[in-house]
């Protein structure tokens, strides 16, 4: 099931918006397919009669009341951000030139 | 970009049966957002909040952070369900939607994927010509709203060619409500226009519920139109496209329609559709390609882990639908026999999708008629012209004022057209306007030639600049013939009238009037 | 006199602190003193706040002269793992991407720790978003385990076991996924407790696997424990997941402590040749000690505790998958452009690139497969049940026995790089622990002793059922009780000198 290839892994790259090296994708290509193959043990014991386990204590309908609470300035907002004009957070452009 | 080729409408009618699809998403109007407390900008009291002023940590996805279901939320969500006559689920949870973009602060929405509060349901909707449908519902869930961006640089503001983005997060964790239709069959020619009452249905559901301010033009309200059409004879389903925000009731039937058309052209010619998003552009009436669908959207939910399950209680559900508004139908039937419309005076409100608008307006004081007048007539005229919905121009109390002041005797209909523009510019209630702009009812010309002559004659050196192009000086004339009107002159006509009266019979007509 | 402060337990100091014997500025300068001679060979801290520290210890110090009531542990001096967010105080999890990023906020914890007047002195140094089992995976360099400088202080809180155990702070926080609270606790000499999911808040204890993760004490002693539990414990409606309940004083419960009656069970397939000899004989030997003292020993069997690892190796990266998607260079954090600029989708991947250390790579990575259309089922989905069959064993297992009892961790801290390159042979450090996270149930680990071999500390843990921590403070307080009697003194009284080593480490261009 878990023959994975350097295509896929660059894939999951993607995804998950690393910039990955050739290297580091040659790297983990090998590593994942030990660690998928490890991992795959679960399904030994994953029959359909089991149901799945989401939250380890489980608990349901926990609300909150619809009452304005404690917010950011807007300067604790910007205080972290790489760039921002004073009023709102700068990225640079969302497409390519090419697209 | 090459204009699509479009196929005459009834051709494509002829070859193919348009199946459509919508996609509401509903911004809930409760005080908090959906998971902060944060003060929600699509209640109207927070409404146009500067940039990131309304954001708790977990609005901005601050490491650490962690969200809470806001329970009225929840409980709209309910009601909103039961309205479209669906069934409430007996557990349900929210699931994280995992894909990268600036404007979605964790880079994860939280959303319900196979679980939704309310699922299968039915909406009657009415067209224009009479037909009633009944647009099945598949779903309908919670999900959080997205930031703001804004493209700055290149020329048209729009996400191509910018040179850099900014982001307000003001809007981040909005509560929302996305209600999707199942395909909807036999629409054939009517199917653009079901598009429009489906959605017009929609608000008006949620207007009656109270949860949500349900205003297009502020994007409470935000509409996804699927289509794709099936060649006559076939059993197979076409290839359907999706066109993003479409978000005014013009706009949905125009793309719809466009959509039928353009797909049409491909196919006769036996071209392939490509299954993708497409947008909207209002100025053209035209929809574009967007990204095409692909392994990008893999978007590996998973139940949110920081969330527990919703189980609405049988006694919850119950106590909400017996708060439930009447149903549209059957509240038009009500409305139409309560304001003595005729069949056709009724069709025109409810198919121009102002029937909230004329409710509120009758409920604000004014008379049906006055107000099916002013609805239909003044302001869907005004709002063609520019392209908007009516609904987004004026606020219904402030119309109902206007028909006070011309029951009252102090408008004519034509002044009372004048500070409709006001209204709708901003300048303030109708009376203020008519006391800030001097309008009333003397707006008779021989009265006010007779003063301004009288007034040009007692000051020469005023006519004198005036003609010398100090146009300027022409005001001491208009405040002595308005002292002589005693303010009940249309100031803007009586400059007008100074400024002929100065320039003479042969002067320009290019006078700064 | 500063020497005498730091070798204190949070206990006693607080007692000494409440007769106004000491001073909360004398004990805090002590703490930051020990800090200054002994942090550049242990490596335990991040950042130091001395002057906020010492602003804070003269304030508890003028709230108990004008005769305010305060806490236990009002004045005590206490390490924050950097994972939980601290106002004021930067908070990196261990990370480059989120290097200098301070924070407008405090985690409940922290803010829990500040009202009961503790005075936080600094972050702790962690594996990169806790993920680990060595503490090397710090982008900040390794901490240094004071039993053995070139041995591993296990992680990921290898920072706040080393502090606690190099005395720079009597107490610690400390979150714990997969046994990042008792693994180093073992290594280091250590008392750590992962309490019940949802005892402690996670409200600003930045998310690794959000069903796993649970914020719990490190210290030297069972009583501090479970007087920091008690100061962290407790519901919080920031957290959906917090449990409501009021809970018992666990203070109290190791105060009662008593083993007589207790029904212990020992998981067979947790006692096995997979462990280091030395590990296994100090923990019979411990279980034999409180079988003398009236404890009964079971042995149970957990046929599914074998599938654990499997299970967490997939729910933990697709749900950090899914948590560290926020560090993205647009709201805080680094952000590196590539070079001739670029979209911000590219701004993105450069950032995360340079940002991330090899082993979140890698498992953001796995999560992301484990999570993609077509294998849901088949990971993700599979080792939920998974959790399903491992609470089942417990449940059958605490049907039987009122706690459970295994090595925490199958080896004594091991070299610095001996593991750094298989991550499968890392993985395999958590096989006692993983099974409580899983769970949702708390554990302890407390120091058994030194394993004849090398002569590094082993621990033992416990594990009781969910929202029965009280539990693991009766055997856990019994037990050391018992032990330290048996040998003189605390087993950190056997930890080496670090003042001899500081030298060493400076000249190895360690500090």
């Amino acid at each position: 099931m878990s023959e994975i290839s350097a295509e896929q892994v660059a894939h999951l790259a993607n995804l998950a918006r690393i910039a990955l090296t050739e290297e580091e994708i040659e790297h983990l290509t090998t590593e994942l397919g030990q660690i998928m193959q490890a991992v795959e043990k679960v399904s030994e014991v994953a029959t359909p009669d089991v149901p799945p386990t989401s939250h380890p204590i489980p608990m349901q309908n926990v609300f909150r009341d619809d009452v304005v609470g404690d917010i950011l300035t807007v300067e604790q907002a910007l205080a972290g951000a790489p760039e921002s004009d004073g009023k709102r957070f700068v990225v640079s452009a969302i497409l390519g030139e090419e697209q | 970009m090459a204009r699509a080729e479009l196929m005459d409408f009834d051709e494509a009618l002829e070859l193919f049966e348009p199946v459509i699809g919508l996609e509401v998403h509903v911004e809930l109007n409760t005080r908090t957002k959906m998971f902060s407390a944060a003060p929600n900008p699509a209640n109207s009291e927070f409404h146009g909040a500067e940039p990131n002023t309304l954001v708790a940590p977990v609005d901005l996805g601050l490491p650490g952070s962690l969200p809470v279901v806001n329970g009225e939320a929840v409980r709209n969500s309910i009601s909103l369900g039961l309205a479209l006559g669906c069934s409430i689920a007996e557990s349900c949870r929210f699931a994280r939607k995992n894909y990268f973009y600036p404007d979605l602060a964790k880079n994860y929405q939280i959303s319900q994927y196979d679980e939704p509060i309310a699922f299968e349901g039915s909406v009657e909707v009415e067209l224009e010509n009479g037909r009633v449908f009944q647009v099945p519902i598949e779903r309908a869930h919670m999900e959080e709203d997205a930031g703001k961006l804004t493209h700055v640089g290149g020329s048209t503001g729009r996400i191509h060619g910018a040179e850099y983005s900014l982001v307000d997060y003001n809007r981040a964790g909005v509560p929302l409500v996305e209600i999707v239709t199942k395909p909807i069959f036999g629409g054939e020619a009517d199917a653009p226009a079901l598009a429009r009452a489906y959605v017009s249905t929609i608000r008006d559901i949620v207007i009656s519920l109270g949860i949500s301010e349900a205003r297009m033009e502020r994007g409470n309200l935000r509409c996804d139109a699927n289509v794709s059409l099936r060649r006559r004879g076939a059993e197979k389903l076409g290839t359907r496209t999706e066109t993003k925000n479409v978000n005014s009731f013009r706009s949905i039937e125009r793309a719809v329609r466009h959509e039928i058309q353009r797909q049409a052209a491909i196919l006769a010619k036996g071209g392939t559709i490509t299954q993708e998003t497409r947008h909207w552009h209002e100025d053209t009436g035209t929809t574009s390609p967007g990204r095409p669908k692909s392994d990008a959207d893999d978007y590996r939910y998973f139940p949110e882990p920081d969330l527990l399950p919703v189980v609405p209680s049988n006694e919850l559900i119950e106590e909400l639908r017996a708060a439930l508004p009447e149903p549209p139908a059957a509240r038009r039937r009500r409305l139409k026999s309560e304001w003595g419309f005729t069949d056709l005076e009724f069709q025109g409100v409810v198919n121009a999708g102002l029937l909230v608008e004329v409710t509120a307006t009758v409920a604000a004081g004014a008379s049906p008629a006055a107000a099916r007048k002013w609805w239909t007539g003044e302001l869907t005229r005004i709002a063609n012209a520019r392209g908007e919905d009516p609904a987004a121009l004026a606020e219904p109390a402030l119309v109902a004022e206007l028909a006070a002041l011309v029951d009252e005797g102090v408008l004519t209909d034509r002044l009372a057209r004048q500070v409709l523009e006001g209204v709708i510019a901003g300048e303030g209630s109708p009376r203020e306007i008519v006391d800030a702009r001097g309008l009333a009812v003397v707006s008779d010309d021989g009265a006010l030639v007779a003063a301004i002559d009288e007034a040009l004659a007692s000051q020469p050196d005023v006519l004198a600049k005036i003609r010398d192009g100090k146009v300027q000086a022409a005001g001491a004339v208009i405040g002595a013939v308005m002292k002589a009107m005693h303010g009940k002159a249309d100031a803007a006509r009586v400059r007008e009238l100074v400024l002929e009266r100065a320039a003479g019979a042969d002067a320009d007509a290019d006078a700064d009037a | 006199m500063s020497e005498h402060l730091i070798r204190l337990t949070a206990a006693e100091l607080g007692e000494r602190l409440a007769s106004g014997d000491v001073s909360s500025v004398e004990a805090t300068r002590a703490h930051l003193d020990r800090i200054a001679a002994v942090d550049g060979a242990v490596h335990a801290f991040l950042h130091v706040d001395g002057e906020r520290a010492l602003e804070t210890a003269a304030d508890v110090d003028r709230r108990r002269a004008a005769g305010e009531a305060l806490g236990p542990l009002a004045g005590v001096p206490i390490a924050i793992k950097d994972v939980l967010v601290t106002e004021g105080m930067p908070s990196t999890a261990g990370s480059r991407i989120l290097e200098g990023w301070v924070p407008p906020y405090d985690a409940t914890p922290v803010r829990k720790v500040r009202e009961a007047g503790m005075i936080p002195l600094g972050k702790t140094n962690m594996d990169e978003f806790a993920m680990g089992s060595s503490t090397e995976h710090s982008a900040y360099g390794p901490t240094y385990n004071p039993w053995d400088l070139e041995r591993i202080p296990g992680g990921s809180g290898g920072g706040s076991a080393a502090a606690v155990a190099s005395f720079e702070a009597p107490v610690a926080l400390g979150s714990d996924t997969g046994g990042s609270i008792r693994q180093p606790a073992h290594v280091t000499g250590t008392v750590g407790v992962k309490p019940t999911y949802g005892a402690v808040s996670r409200y600003g204890s930045i998310a690794l696997a959000s069903s796993l993760d649970q914020v719990g004490p490190v210290t030297r002693t069972v009583l501090d424990a479970a007087l920091l539990q008690d100061v962290i414990a407790g519901h919080d409606p920031h957290d959906s997941t917090s449990i409501p309940d009021a809970w018992p004083s666990m203070a109290e419960a190791v105060r009662r402590a008593d083993v007589a009656g207790l029904r212990i069970g020992v998981v067979k397939q947790l006692d096995s040749d997979g462990f280091q000899a030395g590990v296994r004989s100090r923990f019979h030997e411990a279980l034999e000690l409180l079988e003398r003292n009236g404890a009964e020993i079971v042995e149970v069997s957990a046929p599914h505790f074998e599938y654990s690892i499997a299970a967490y190796y997939l729910i933990l990266p697709a749900e950090a998958s899914s948590n560290l998607a926020k560090f993205d260079s647009v709201r805080f954090g680094l952000r590196v452009t590539p070079e001739g600029g670029g979209t911000v989708e590219q701004v993105m991947g450069a950032t995360r690139e340079a940002g991330f250390g090899p082993e979140v790579k890698r498992r953001i990575i796995l999560g992301t497969y484990a999570l993609s259309a077509g294998y849901y089922d088949a990971y993700y989905g599979s080792a939920q049940k998974v959790r399903t069959l491992v609470q089942r064993d417990f449940d059958a297992a605490f049907a039987e026995v009122d706690v459970l009892a295994t090595p925490t961790a199958p080896t004594t801290a091991f070299k610095l790089g001996e593991k750094l390159d298989d991550p499968l042979a890392m993985y395999l450090n958590d096989v006692a622990t993983i099974p409580a996270n899983l769970a949702g149930v708390p554990g302890i680990s407390v120091p058994a002793g030194l394993a004849p071999e090398d002569g590094l500390p082993v621990g033992i843990q416990f594990l009781a059922p969910a929202r029965e921590d009280a539990r693991l403070y009766n055997v856990g307080g019994a037990l050391e009780r018992l032990l330290v009697e048996q040998w003189g003194g605390p087993l950190l009284d056997r930890a080496p000198d670090l003042s001899s080593h500081e030298m060493a480490a400076a000249e190895e261009g360690v500090v």
